[in-house]
């Protein structure tokens, strides 16, 4: 599974308003991520300068070795899901995934069968032609998924887009997660406040927190180190 | 809009690519109208003229002469028809004018020649009114100040009718002017910026009386079979508005200008104006059935030069007036 | 995009700003006069008084139609707007059959033996100002409404929120960002008011800059005084857009998902309001709509032969300002709703307080030299049409324009919607409705337009209200009615295909 480092965070600083966050770290090819940390502490901005809303201060964002700051997001090497608004109301779940092939949406009879199978490896086979408005929690939620597995990035980025959902429901979501970053041969970057989600299915994490993104390390290993920042956020009730 | 110009372009072309002679006449919107004299007017010349007779519309006689001022010499017009007495000292100054060389027109009840400017129709200014709304109209200005008779005029600032009434005032009162304008500000209803909004505003309803011409009613006598309008008889005399042509100095068609402005004279051209422009014509022609034959006893007419020069002041008086 | 979006907003301001150049280059200078003063002074307080009252009264209608679903609701909103769309003299026309002095209000007032009340003066402006203005206040109020996400209002119902709950946490903040925008643009159209301030001021106490403007340039021929006063009525315009930007806040609500949800509509003693409400807005602005019928109607069967193509000149000058308007439009408010471009907001809100007389003759003296200006009439009529709709178009769009951006903008680019593919699956989808609106509102602008033409205009070239305005010249009034009645029905008819093809796009 682990391979050579593919995204390199060199010397990056970010900033938004009076908030900065700094990182230096690599991460190897194939590694599952979790960003933990205090709500506020930049996770989701960390996410934003990689996926390429937010212009790094100083530092570069590098994928295989190349800066990414001259691509635009959606020529970036990866897909990312946001919190909510990942699909778009009007269109109906087959176009939302469609998108995911050709944005401009005019699919080949090929790549529209490839459209059915993703529905069908979610669970959502004969839900195509629906809109967002008529789907559940969970199975907007795999729409998404759905399009991330069309889009075959080779990173993810997640941005808490379960954090909606049931715990059952979010463990399924996480495990599918796990498969289609597997699938896919991807790396995954993802943002989450749960310790249990984090030890679930990531091999290294980040401790954001103080203006810093920490160097990866494996989940076991941060939470038995339980750094002052971590122990603040986590509390004394737990372990 | 490429299909438009294209369009547009392909409709000059027939002008442009004969090689008959252009004349081009800037004139007002209404004289080049299907309702106005324009098309009649177009056919006789061209049917001796051996050209083509090109009318130009600028908006009305005040938008003719700004017109005028802003192409100054590079102006493509030939002759300029249109101009009313009140404006004929602000065109004379553009030095932009070339004499006619006709005699002077024969019917204007007071003397006009001017050698750079020849009438073609004339007028007398007056408050129309509706005979079965107002029994007895006002004699006078005096009499209309003193009665509550409610008017609607046009805004000297933006129309010649509403600076022939100031003129007209002007004339008529002198010095006493402003008096008078005092006196009017409570039967003018409201002021409109040109001629054909004073008189809806007047067929609507709004006012008893409105500044037109004396010979109003007799469109609506002769077009409309409606004998319900007349227009009041003021004892001061009534201002005349007197239309005029003039050759522009620029113009590379001198004889075919100057057999223009010959054939404004002309029975062709004259007997077009009655019912048209509903004018008086300037030559002496037959005037048609039912047209206005009843005549103020005074006719009032400032010198070009005299308006021009007491315009600014006039105005002034009567914003003041008005404004109160 | 960026570089589009600045070429095009450029542009559009070298179109306000040239003519006014070429004028104060070929006066050498500029000029204004101590009697200005007086004209500045009126001017703005008549275009203030009218702004807030028009944004004041439409805030009750817009809520009301808002929140109450009931038979004809549709057709209401779309009638009401017809007022904004009417030529300027048949709009008085039509005002003063029910207010005028012979009008049916104060014939009822004098059948009761109650006194009779003059609509000419400051009040009569402001009257007519409101009646033109109420319904495109109403509708932009109306789209902040629409553009609050039914979860919003889910959610506020879930926590037992009253109406006045409500009104502070959903509605005021809504207010707040749409209301400035809206007052600036009715104050911005009203400091070019003209005709209106003229003929129901009663005379020269009305006295607007535009008509000084008209004096300057038509009786004294000073274009020093004329650049001088246009200069000053588009800076005011210019600072009306300005002091909207930085009141204005973006209220955030965030996205929704479409859900067709209708919004809570308290009962009692409200219900009653806004039933009363939109009985009386529907009588003020639809009772001159059926005087205008009434006048125009008999002439309808006199209409001459020399209307229908001038029709047919005046619908196709209209559909292609419409579809310039909202193409530019469109660019510039994607570029201010991306947070590029600030000055855009400047370039799209200054063509309101253009004067249109110096915008024609500043066209003319450019064009002149040239060629003959007549050959240009169609294409500048067109250019003209475009440049005076636009602000409309523009603060129409922008405020979902920015939904849109702050909704969708992320996904869009991660997932590479970009150009084309954007606005096709996403920006044309999800804007329908305003576009269709903006489009709908400047085809029926563009119609009743005279303004610039005048000076352009050749023999063979009239359009439909030109034709009104030579009828009327040749006292053929009943003609002259019947075809502005025409020009009403036809401006009417482009604005509800546009309308309604929007709405239907968007559903």
């Amino acid at each position: 599974m682990r391979g050579d480092a593919v995204l390199q965070l060199d010397h990056l600083v970010i900033a938004q308003d009076a908030f900065r966050l700094s990182a230096d770290w690599q991460v190897p090819a194939g590694a599952r991520v979790a960003l933990i940390g205090p709500s506020g502490a930049g996770k989701s901005t960390l996410l934003a300068a990689i996926a390429g809303f937010l212009a790094p201060v100083s530092g570069r964002i590098l994928w295989q070795g190349r800066d990414l700051a001259p691509l635009p997001p959606g020529a970036r090497p990866l897909s990312v899901l946001f919190q909510d608004q990942n699909l778009f109301p009007h269109l109906t779940v087959a176009q939302n995934l469609g998108l995911g092939l050709r944005p401009d949406l005019r699919l080949s009879p090929d790549e529209r069968a490839r459209v059915a199978a993703a529905l069908e490896r979610v669970g959502l086979d004969g839900l195509g032609a629906r809109r967002p408005a008529e789907l559940s929690g969970g199975q907007m939620a795999r729409a998404a998924l759905a399009r991330v597995l069309l889009r075959a990035r080779p990173l993810l980025l997640l941005d808490e887009p379960f954090a909606a959902l049931g715990p059952a429901l979010k463990a399924d979501m996480l495990a599918l997660v796990a498969e289609v970053a597997a699938r896919t041969g991807a790396t995954l970057l993802m943002v989450t406040h749960d310790p249990t989600d984090a030890r679930a299915i990531c091999d290294l994490a980040v401790l954001v927190a103080e203006g810093r993104a920490e160097p990866p390390r494996p989940p076991t290993a941060l939470f038995a180190e339980r750094p002052p920042a971590l122990a603040d956020y986590l509390g004394p009730a737990m372990q | 809009m490429r299909l438009s110009l294209a369009a547009c372009l392909t409709c000059l072309a027939p002008a442009a690519m004969a090689d008959t002679p252009v004349l081009t006449v800037l004139t007002y919107d209404s004289f080049t109208s299907e309702w106005g004299p324009g098309p009649a007017v177009e056919k006789a010349f061209e049917a001796s003229c051996g050209c083509d007779l090109v009318f130009v519309p600028a908006g009305d006689g005040a938008a003719l002469l700004a017109r005028l001022q802003l192409e100054g010499a590079a102006s493509d017009a030939d002759v300029v028809l249109g101009l009313d007495t009140g404006l004929t000292a602000a065109a004379a100054a553009t030095g932009l004018f070339a004499p006619h060389g006709q005699p002077a027109a024969t019917t204007l009840p007071v003397p006009y020649d001017d050698p750079l400017f020849l009438p073609y129709d004339w007028g007398w200014f007056a408050f129309v009114y509706d005979k079965t709304k107002v029994p007895t109209p006002p004699a006078s200005f005096a009499d209309l100040a003193a009665g509550s008779l409610k008017v609607v005029i046009q805004d000297p600032r933006s129309s010649t009718p509403g600076l022939g009434l100031l003129l007209w005032v002007k004339e008529a009162y002198g010095e006493g002017a402003a008096e008078i304008w005092q006196a009017l500000a409570d039967n003018v209803v409201t002021v409109t910026p040109g001629w054909s909004e004073a008189y809806g505003l007047f067929l609507a309803g709004e006012a008893d009386m409105v500044l037109s011409y004396s010979t109003s009613p007799a469109y609506h006598r002769i077009a409309e079979a409606d004998d319900t309008k007349d227009w009041a008889q003021f004892s001061e005399g009534h201002y005349l508005q007197v239309e005029v042509s003039g050759l522009l100095a620029g113009s590379d068609q001198p004889d075919l200008a100057k057999a223009f402005l010959a054939f404004t004279q002309s029975p062709d051209f004259q007997s077009v104006i009655p019912q048209t422009n509903w004018m008086y014509p300037a030559a002496d022609i037959a005037l048609p059935e039912g047209f206005e034959t009843a005549r103020p006893e005074k006719s009032l007419l400032m010198p070009a030069d005299r308006a021009g020069a007491i315009r600014d002041l006039a105005v002034t008086e009567w914003q003041a007036a008005l404004a109160r | 995009m960026a570089g589009g979006a600045g070429t095009i907003g450029g542009l559009a301001l070298l179109l306000v700003a040239a003519p006014l150049g070429a004028v104060a280059w070929r006066a050498g200078g500029l000029a204004l006069s101590p009697a200005d003063l007086a004209a500045l002074r009126f001017t703005l307080l008549q275009a203030a008084l009218s702004a807030l009252v028009s944004v004041g009264l439409a805030v009750p209608v817009a809520r009301a139609l808002a929140r109450r679903r009931f038979p004809g609701r549709a057709l209401l909103i779309t009638v009401m707007g017809a007022p904004f769309l009417l030529p300027v003299i048949v709009a008085i026309l039509g005002l003063l059959a029910i207010f005028g002095r012979g009008g049916v209000l104060n014939t009822a007032l004098a059948a009761a033996g109650l006194p009779v009340l003059s609509v000419y003066g400051l009040q009569g402006v402001v009257l007519a100002h409101v009646f033109l203005n109420l319904p495109l206040a109403t509708r932009m109020i109306l789209q902040g409404w629409q553009a609050i996400p039914a979860e919003r209002f889910r959610l506020a119902a879930s926590l037992g929120f009253t109406p006045a709950d409500s009104f502070r946490h959903l509605e005021r903040p809504m207010l707040i960002q749409i209301l400035p925008g809206a007052a600036a643009t009715v104050f911005a159209i009203c400091l070019t008011s003209f005709a209106v301030a003229l003929v129901l001021g009663g005379g020269p106490r009305a006295t607007t800059l535009e008509l000084a403007i008209y004096q300057a340039v038509r009786f004294e021929f000073d274009l020093r005084h004329a650049a001088g006063l246009a200069l000053v009525q588009t800076a005011l315009g210019g600072l009306a857009t300005l002091a909207a930007w930085a009141l204005a806040r973006r209220a955030g609500f965030g996205a929704g998902l479409d859900r067709a949800l209708p919004l809570a509509a308290p009962g009692g003693w409200r219900q009653g309001v806004d039933g009363a409400v939109l009985a009386l807005a529907a009588a003020f602005l639809l009772a001159p709509l059926a005087a205008i019928l009434a006048s125009g109607a008999p002439g309808l069967l006199q209409l001459p032969d020399q209307v229908w193509p001038a029709a047919v000149r005046s619908v196709a000058v209209a559909l292609v300002s419409a579809l310039m308007t909202v193409g530019v439009a469109l660019v510039l408010a994607e570029a201010r709703a991306a947070g590029r471009l600030g000055w855009v907001e400047l370039a799209a809100m200054l063509p309101l307080a253009t004067s249109g007389l110096v915008l024609g003759t500043g066209l003319f003296l450019i064009v002149q030299p040239f060629v003959p200006p007549m050959i240009l009439a169609l294409p500048v009529t067109v250019l003209v049409n475009m440049l005076l709709s636009l602000p409309f178009a523009y603060r129409l769009i922008l405020p979902e324009a920015q939904a849109l951006q702050a909704d969708y903008g992320r996904l869009a680019a991660a997932l590479g919607l970009v150009g084309l593919a954007r606005l096709r699956l996403l920006t044309l989808p999800r804007l329908a409705r305003p576009l269709g609106f903006a489009a709908g509102l400047a085809a029926a602008l563009s119609m009743g337009d005279l303004g610039v033409i005048a000076l352009f205009a050749g023999e063979r070239e009239a359009t439909l209200p030109l034709v009104v305005q030579r009828l009327a010249a040749a006292y053929r009034n009943e003609a002259a009615a019947g075809t502005a009645l025409l020009l009403v029905g036809l401006s009417f008819a482009l604005f509800w295909a546009f309308d309604a093809g929007g709405r239907r796009a968007a559903a």
